[in-house]
């Protein structure tokens, strides 16, 4: 089983859980089963082009994934993979 | 002001640390995160930490906060038995009102406080919160000892 992170702001969505965990070969199937699971998340991590939204950043471990195969980057048992909100702003 | 979101219970020292972050960076933006807890008539923070703005080229109106900061700052959270409750950043020399950068990237529940910076110190600090609709609704920040 793979775990996930849940960032604060979507624990909402998981009945205030840090933590999803589930069996999962890639990124992908993670999130999916995430979404399939928990009502009201998916627009916040996927775009109507089922293409992950560019404010959100995925981890496994301490590495984006965007370095390493995307969403289809592999899993392994007892891997770590968390969802990173974008923090960024400014005045103008 | 809307009142669909909990008031912002402040304490001073978190109060403190923040406008003096924004006048420490002025005149570029500055940003961190800010702790505490929510209970069911008020959101109180207890803790406010400095994080360094990486946003490449002019800072005096964007900032950015990396990835590995986030991830650092939830575990901090989790290990401190706290909430990390929301972001605060500076508009230098600009109202404290969130901009469509802003909004672009704003999650849902978190607090965003924004700190104003005139030449001369911090002018006024307000704080937001996304609605369902996505936009940005004011919360009531209630400074506290």
């Amino acid at each position: 089983m793979a775990t996930l992170i849940i960032p604060t702001p979507l624990r909402k969505f998981t009945e205030g859980e840090s933590i999803y965990t589930a069996s999962a070969s890639n990124v992908k199937e993670l999130l999916v089963a995430l979404y399939t699971s928990h009502d009201g998340i998916k627009k916040h991590l996927f775009d109507d082009e089922g293409e992950l939204r560019s404010f959100i950043r995925v981890y496994l471990g301490d590495e984006d994934i965007n370095e390493l195969e995307g969403v289809n980057t592999k899993l392994e048992d007892r891997d770590e993979v968390s969802i990173i909100p974008a923090i960024a702003g400014g005045s103008k | 002001m809307n009142n669909q979101f909990l008031p912002l219970n402040v304490a001073e020292s978190a109060m403190t640390e923040m406008r003096s972050h924004g006048e420490d960076a002025f005149p570029n933006e500055c940003c961190g995160f800010f702790y505490g807890e929510e209970t069911d008539s008020e959101r109180i923070v207890t803790l406010a930490k400095r994080i360094e703005n990486v946003k490449e080229g002019d800072q005096r109106r964007r900032f950015e906060i990396s990835g590995k900061d986030y991830l650092a700052a939830e575990r901090f959270a989790a290990r401190e038995g706290l909430s990390l409750l929301g972001i605060y950043h500076s508009h230098p020399v600009h109202p404290a009102i969130p901009s469509e950068h802003d909004l672009a990237v704003a999650m849902p529940w978190f607090s965003y406080i924004i700190v104003s910076v005139e030449p001369t110190g911090v002018d006024h600090v307000r704080s937001w919160q996304l609605t369902p609709d996505r936009e940005f609704a004011e919360e009531r920040i209630v400074e506290s000892k």
